[in-house]
């Protein structure tokens, strides 16, 4: 090598270096990636709010053949409050069947979150202690899970849902799973 | 005797745990179980205090976890399955000490090759420079050098 492409070097190396650390700090480094991810959603069973149609217990079987979300919300979660109206917007305009896994919190409360601010979900699961959450690898509320037709786990989102993420993340996922 | 009496001391406060009202945390009802359950928990993150351990964090979360890993210490589980148990449900994050896998290859292993690919270029540097011929002074330069060490006494030269 002669000394000029030798001083090139140094350069190119700092450049892959920006690159490297700038794609770094456009991730956040608390979020853990899902260990559920392509297998099969962990089976539960539980008591639902009585929400009028989707009185009794819910258990991820009863949707197969289906593609659904999985929305794990709390009505003392702040954020779960910010992705509500873009939530509701997203079950007004689809047909994906939303189930709100309502987490560690009293049922008198979460009914009452929901009559005043409107229920996108087709039905609510009501996890008490948290244990369901633990088999979802819950860490923080809201946080949402894409099931697919045979009842696997294709995708988890962490934080709050936007519009941006439903239409950018979540709507091609569940076009291309459409069963 | 002492034990004895530590264990029935510790019972009488465990029934008392309703006394105390909501905020008391719940005694250890056996110390062998919390024992085990905080040697375990030691060495697991806190996935929402990401800096502090399952053992020390005052997360619900934590909390939670806690109490399931002294249901399975209680129901025999050994510390291997406890541990498989989180990691099926949040990913190796939750170890302090990453597994050795393909995919964390790079990290244990980056320290070590960055160390010998330094050892590597610092070798050929000075081997090249051992290397290298000095051409021999020309009369003028042999001059500059005999004066040079004239004026300089014996301490002072190299």
């Amino acid at each position: 090598m002669n000394r000029k492409s030798l001083l090139l070097v140094p350069l190119a190396l700092f450049v892959a270096l920006t690159v490297l650390l700038t794609a770094g700090l456009r991730r956040d480094p608390s979020e853990i990636p899902s260990p559920l991810i392509a297998k099969p959603a962990p089976p539960f069973r539980l008591a639902t709010l009585e929400t009028g149609t989707g009185a009794g217990q819910f258990a991820p079987a009863d949707l197969r053949g289906q593609v659904w979300l999985l929305n794990v919300w709390a009505s003392w979660c702040g954020a779960c409050r910010e992705e509500h109206p873009a939530l509701l917007d997203f079950a007004r305009q689809n047909s994906v069947p939303i189930v709100g896994l309502d987490y560690k919190d009293a049922p008198a409360d979460a009914r009452q979150w929901l009559a005043r601010l409107g229920n996108p979900y087709r039905v609510v699961p009501v996890d008490r202690d948290g244990r369901v959450g633990i088999d979802y690898g819950v860490y923080g509320v809201p946080e949402t899970f894409v099931v697919d037709a045979r009842g696997v786990v294709i995708h988890k989102h962490i934080g709050p849902l936007t519009p941006e993420v439903l239409a950018q993340e979540i709507a091609p996922l569940l076009r291309r799973n459409a069963p | 005797m002492s034990r004895l009496f530590t264990a029935f001391a510790l019972c009488l406060l465990g029934c008392a745990r309703a006394a105390l009202g909501a905020e008391a945390q719940p005694l250890a009802q056996d110390p062998v179980v919390e024992q085990r359950m905080i040697s375990i928990t030691q060495d697991l993150r806190c996935l929402v205090c990401q800096n502090e351990s399952l053992a020390g964090s005052h997360a619900e979360l934590a909390e939670d976890l806690r109490r399931e890993v002294r249901e399975q210490v209680r129901q025999g589980k050994s510390d291997q399955q406890i541990v498989d148990y989180l990691v099926a449900r949040y990913g190796n994050f939750v170890r302090y000490k990453p597994p050795f896998e393909p995919s964390t290859a790079l990290l244990w292993l980056g320290p070590f090759a960055l160390l010998a690919a330094g050892m590597v270029l610092l070798l050929r540097r000075v081997r090249r420079a051992a290397d290298a011929d000095e051409p021999p002074l020309d009369d003028s330069e042999r001059e500059r050098a005999a004066l040079l060490l004239a004026r300089t006494s014996p301490e002072e030269r190299p």
